[in-house]
């Protein structure tokens, strides 16, 4: 709970006081702001991504169906909008302390284990975001459809 | 069908969601129905079973494009991550075994790897849950709850689980892995699931050798299906009885 109105006085504060750096200046994001307004993120975001960890790994929920219910939180896309360059104009990973999620984690000494194993970097691949079309040939209707021709020859 | 008390018989059976009926004694059997809301939306789904048919016949003993697909995909295999380990320990999805019969210098190839077991000893040892089947049969790791035991790793008598000794970086988005973890195939769940076939069917139909079948074991009708119905086929340490989903044929 301490941490929770840690984070809120941070970001409560962090228009105005951020210029004297008292307080972590948060990288500015790029794409449509997220529509359940960023205060509820802020308070939220380590649920979120909680919940749907296990309905992505374990019940194989990936928001690619249409008209599905969507997931509201996948870590792959956070850094589409959150991802922060460096100088060169390349990608920082956690590593580095300009990154997004360290910026405020690193400010209130809560230690982020996603990039044990998850990339902290903008992805190069997105294809398995999304539903692959009976016309892509590596979709399972065009190969089981091959299948089925050759079986038959 | 949004609730799952407002189910009808029909509907259940139409979704696919697995009806099992054990007979227990004359006269007394004992129903389960599996099948939550996701599962009956077509996701990780109970009435299907992922399964692959090895035809060792087809495999050429030169080729490596299975394996090669694979690392591309899920993103092991980097030298990095074996600079401090001898080569076994090395993280290995899937790997090509060379037989050799002794009498009359016959050699068959085929890939290996997890074998999907529909009773995974892997999952029954594993202290945390972590190791896991989902509902369409597919058998993986929760990463998130794997403390590193490496139990599943040693009750695995095909020898398809791994660990990662090595921090890595730079993971492919669809397969987050790290150090202190234990990996195996997954069948490319990240691609089933967006309706896509496994990396290493994509790679072994590019090579001209289509010695992987992928498809439905639960479906009669499924190429796979048909396929195991007309030709003689085994499956690995078949004396085991863990049913795996994968198979092989000609070797």
């Amino acid at each position: 709970m301490r941490l929770v109105l840690a984070f809120l006085a941070v970001f409560g504060f962090a228009g105005g006081a951020a210029a004297d750096g008292s307080m972590p200046v948060v990288p500015a994001a790029t794409g449509d702001p997220h529509p359940e307004g960023n205060d509820y993120w802020r308070v939220h975001h380590m649920k979120m991504l909680l919940h749907d960890r296990d309905l992505t790994m374990r019940d194989g929920v990936r928001n690619v169906m249409p008209g599905e219910e969507p997931i509201q939180a996948s870590l792959g896309e956070c850094f589409d909008c959150h991802g922060v360059q460096d100088e060169a104009g390349a990608y920082v990973s956690y590593e580095d302390e300009r990154h997004f999620c360290r910026v405020c984690h690193d400010y209130t000494a809560v230690q982020v284990d996603c990039f044990m194993c998850h990339r902290s970097t903008p992805s190069d691949t997105t294809a398995h975001r999304t539903m692959a079309t009976p016309d892509d040939p590596s979709s399972i209707e065009a190969y089981l459809a091959r299948v089925a021709q050759e079986m038959t020859e | 069908m949004t609730n799952r008390a407002e189910m009808t018989r029909r509907d259940i059976m139409k979704s696919g969601a697995a009806a099992a009926t054990v007979t227990l004694a004359p006269g007394v059997t004992l129903m389960a129905f599996g099948g939550t809301a996701a599962e009956a939306a077509g996701r990780a789904d109970a009435g299907k079973r992922w399964g692959l048919l090895i035809d060792a016949s087809k495999c050429s003993p030169d080729c490596n494009d299975c394996v090669t697909a694979c690392k591309t995909e899920n993103g092991w295999g980097k030298d990095i991550e074996s600079d401090h380990i001898s080569p076994e320990q090395a993280p290995e999805w899937i790997r090509k075994v060379t037989l050799r019969d002794k009498t009359t210098g016959r050699t068959t190839s085929a890939p290996v790897m997890c074998q999907h077991c529909e009773e995974p000893p892997c999952v029954d040892v594993c202290p945390t849950g972590a190791s896991m089947k989902r509902a369409d049969g597919i058998v993986l790791v929760d990463k998130h709850i794997c403390i590193g035991c490496r139990y599943c790793m040693m009750a695995c008598p095909y020898k398809a689980r791994s660990f990662v000794h090595e921090a890595i970086t730079d993971q492919p988005e669809q397969n987050p892995r790290g150090k202190g973890t234990v990996e195996s195939c997954n069948l490319c769940a990240p691609r089933i699931d967006s309706g896509r076939i496994p990396a290493c069917v994509e790679a072994c139909e590019k090579a001209g050798h289509s010695a992987i079948l992928f498809g439905d074991l639960k479906d009669p009708d499924s190429p796979i299906s048909k396929a195991l119905k007309q030709y003689p086929n085994a499956a690995l340490r078949e004396d085991l009885e863990l049913n795996p989903g994968v198979r092989y044929t000609n070797l």
